[in-house]
């Protein structure tokens, strides 16, 4: 294997590359427009929600919860209220989609308070929107609990008490979608590199141009990988800068932090290029890799836990997971830009996406045709 | 000393023979030129040639470098400039002869002035800095030749170099062609289904058809080789219908042939057999409304070695009836 030819083939792919800032754009725009409007639609806490208020006990007491819900309405604003005077108008408007819940405070409501009679309000919730209807539940049972609350605390209690300590600061959603926007940058360049460009190219017959010359095949293929991971180094980190001040990422410029991002975002490049070179190594109809690029950015980015936990996958989800190079990466990723956590983070993952490489790129030496 | 030798090379693909059991001989310094339609199996037997295709059975061996076993030797030998375009649309033209001279592992001291002068023969030097997508089809054929000559090689494979070219590029490729052979010493291989070309450029050629060898010898022996020196055509009207029959009788006539109205009959001498056509014409009542003498071309020695003219060839090349399309 001679070094010369796969940087030859390296400093063709990078001509063309610097010469074509449309190639340069189209491989980081889409994630960056992706982490703005994923980072801010997604992060936010739910404010301005509706929920319907039917009192039909009239009483002190359901006065005092109809002042806990004003109290929330002009505090947090979790929701605004609005009042019935029947509970089956009230439900009429939810199930038509006018308001997200209802709250009924039963006529004998305040009996029941007085008798110590276990005293009940409903609450009504649409649970088509799964995100909107558990914040609304959480802040009612908030609510819920402060009534519950003794007036005075007795002396000696003997409840367990729970402390929560954060070890990082508040993290908003932008920035836990950083890690994935980065994979999505360096997926787009081994789509484009690896897929698009190379089947055009051997559809365009350039290929015929190299395979007359005394290139072995192990060459081509190091070199059409290296030139990808180059792109895809370059991609990743223009990414990590802007995306990184973007999300305002803290102490973005520590220099060793930046050395260990380039580290995952070069051996990322390295194993999803060599992913894509692999299933392309065959096709030669220039409409495939076009129609599979859907079809693949689904089935790495979704599953590698890029804008949800793995955690809440289904078992089969998992394993798709566990086989994704975006699942290494993202992770790698996220333990820099959020916990700075240095080697100690990233190791696992950076062997495991160059023992993925190595598979892919033997498989994709293996299949090459170096005839015609 | 032969530059090529291609020996019993034959090519299958499933069922079907491209290229059957071909053998022939390129001395050194030779434009050795494979004549044939498209789908004749010249770019097959190129391919196998330089090591793009594995042939079936058969060998060759180039430079003495055996195809099949020395193909690393055979691609460091040959320079190839495949049927297609190859250069690269999105680089210059210096760039495309840099990224080819260090895929071949051109010394760096030597590639700047190698790539000046080999751009300077084919006339490029001006456009040196160009992007190759605002080329002209014969500039990038002519780009194409200098890159396939940037590591120097002694035998040059060229496939069907100046199809698609207007004809003042095509002229200019031969030109360069023979001003290459001239200065670089070198063994040319070249396929072309131009008669024209083969006939002015080559120093022998070989007529393939249906992936056999037809016929191989220079031009001038091919076209001595056939009956007739000369070819008188024809087109008449009111002809009856044993016409043809009656024309095989004329004076020193070879054999008579019938292509979209126009009758070719090779002769012997071309002004007698003229003289016994209008006679019999007068004769039969028959109206003459062209005729004229042509002295024998490779496309009557196409036709003798195969039994049909290379048009004709070209044509159902690829063995498709679309005549129901017109209907």
């Amino acid at each position: 294997m001679k070094f010369f030819r796969i940087s030859a083939l390296i400093e063709r792919d990078m001509r063309k590359f610097l010469r074509s800032p449309a190639l340069m754009m189209s491989s980081m725009i889409f994630p960056l427009v992706q982490l703005v409007v994923l980072g801010y639609a997604f992060g936010g806490k739910i404010v301005g929600a509706s929920v319907g208020v039917v009192d039909e006990d009239h009483s002190v007491e359901s006065r005092r919860i109809r002042e806990m819900f004003n109290g929330i309405a002009e505090g947090p604003r979790t929701f605004h209220v609005i009042d019935y005077d029947s509970i089956s108008r009230a439900l009429d408007d939810l199930r038509a989609g006018g308001i997200h819940a209802v709250i009924d405070i039963p006529h004998d409501f305040s009996l029941r308070f007085y008798h110590r009679d276990r005293p009940r309000i409903a609450f009504t919730e649409d649970n088509t929107d799964q995100f909107i209807s558990s914040s609304l539940l959480e802040r009612v049972q908030q609510m819920v609990d402060d009534l519950n609350a003794p007036n005075v605390e007795p002396r000696l209690q003997n409840k367990v008490e729970l402390n929560v300590v954060e070890i990082y600061p508040y993290i908003e959603y932008i920035k836990y979608l950083l890690a994935g926007s980065i994979a999505m940058a360096i997926f787009i360049v081994a789509m484009i590199g690896g897929g698009i460009t190379f089947i055009d190219d051997k559809a365009r017959g350039l290929h015929e141009g190299y395979l007359v010359t005394p290139i072995h095949k192990t060459e081509l293929v190091m070199g059409l990988i290296g030139a990808g991971a180059v792109k895809g180094l370059m991609a990743g980190m223009v990414l990590t800068i802007v995306g990184g001040l973007i999300a305002g990422i803290p102490r973005l410029w520590d220099p060793v932090r930046l050395f260990y991002l380039s580290i995952v975002v070069l051996v990322a490049s390295v194993a999803m290029i060599s992913f894509m070179f692999l299933v392309m190594v065959r096709v030669d109809d220039p409409l495939v890799p076009r129609a599979i690029f859907g079809v693949l950015n689904t089935l790495l980015f979704f599953p590698s836990g890029a804008v949800y936990p793995v955690e809440a996958f289904p078992p089969w989800l998992r394993w798709i997971s566990i086989i994704d190079p975006f699942t290494y990466t993202v992770h790698a990723l996220r333990n820099l830009t959020i916990k700075n956590t240095g080697i100690d983070g990233i190791y696992v993952d950076v062997l495991v996406l160059l023992g993925f490489s190595v598979i892919m790129i033997g498989a994709s030496i293996a299949l090459f045709k170096r005839q015609l | 000393m032969n530059s090529i030798e291609c020996d019993h090379l034959t090519k299958k693909f499933g069922d079907l023979v491209a290229v059957s059991d071909i053998s022939f001989n390129v001395a050194q310094g030779e434009i050795f030129g494979l004549l044939g339609p498209n789908g004749a199996g010249k770019t097959t037997l190129i391919r196998m040639m330089t090591t793009l295709t594995p042939p079936t059975s058969g060998t060759a061996r180039i430079a003495g470098h055996d195809i099949r076993t020395d193909a690393d030797g055979v691609r460091h030998a040959l320079g190839v400039i495949p049927q297609a375009f190859t250069s690269d649309p999105e680089l210059t033209a210096d760039e495309n002869m840099l990224i080819h001279a260090k895929l071949y592992g051109v010394p760096a001291e030597r590639r700047e002035t190698l790539i000046h002068d080999l751009l300077e023969s084919v006339d490029l030097l001006k456009f040196r800095g160009a992007l190759v997508r605002t080329f002209s089809g014969g500039m990038r054929r002519r780009l194409e030749i200098a890159r396939g000559l940037v590591h120097s090689p002694k035998i040059l494979f060229l496939d069907e170099p100046t199809t698609g070219l207007d004809p003042a590029s095509r002229t200019n490729v031969w030109e360069m062609i023979r001003a290459l052979r001239e200065k670089a010493e070198l063994t040319i291989l070249l396929t072309t289904h131009y008669m024209d070309e083969a006939d002015k450029l080559c120093d022998r050629i070989a007529i393939v058809d249906h992936g056999k060898l037809a016929a191989l010898d220079t031009p001038t022996r091919l076209k001595d080789s056939i009956p007739g020196t000369d070819a008188v055509e024809a087109e008449f009207e009111g002809a009856p219908k044993d016409w043809i029959e009656q024309l095989q009788g004329l004076a020193e006539s070879r054999g008579v042939t019938q292509h979209d109205g126009v009758v070719r009959i090779p002769s012997h001498d071309g002004p007698t057999t003229v003289a016994a056509l209008m006679d019999l014409a007068r004769a039969s009542g028959v109206t003459v409304r062209k005729v004229s003498v042509e002295t024998t071309t490779l496309d009557d020695v196409f036709l003798h070695y195969t039994g049909r003219e290379l048009r004709d060839a070209a044509h159902g090349g690829a063995g498709y009836d679309i005549s129901h399309l017109y209907r």
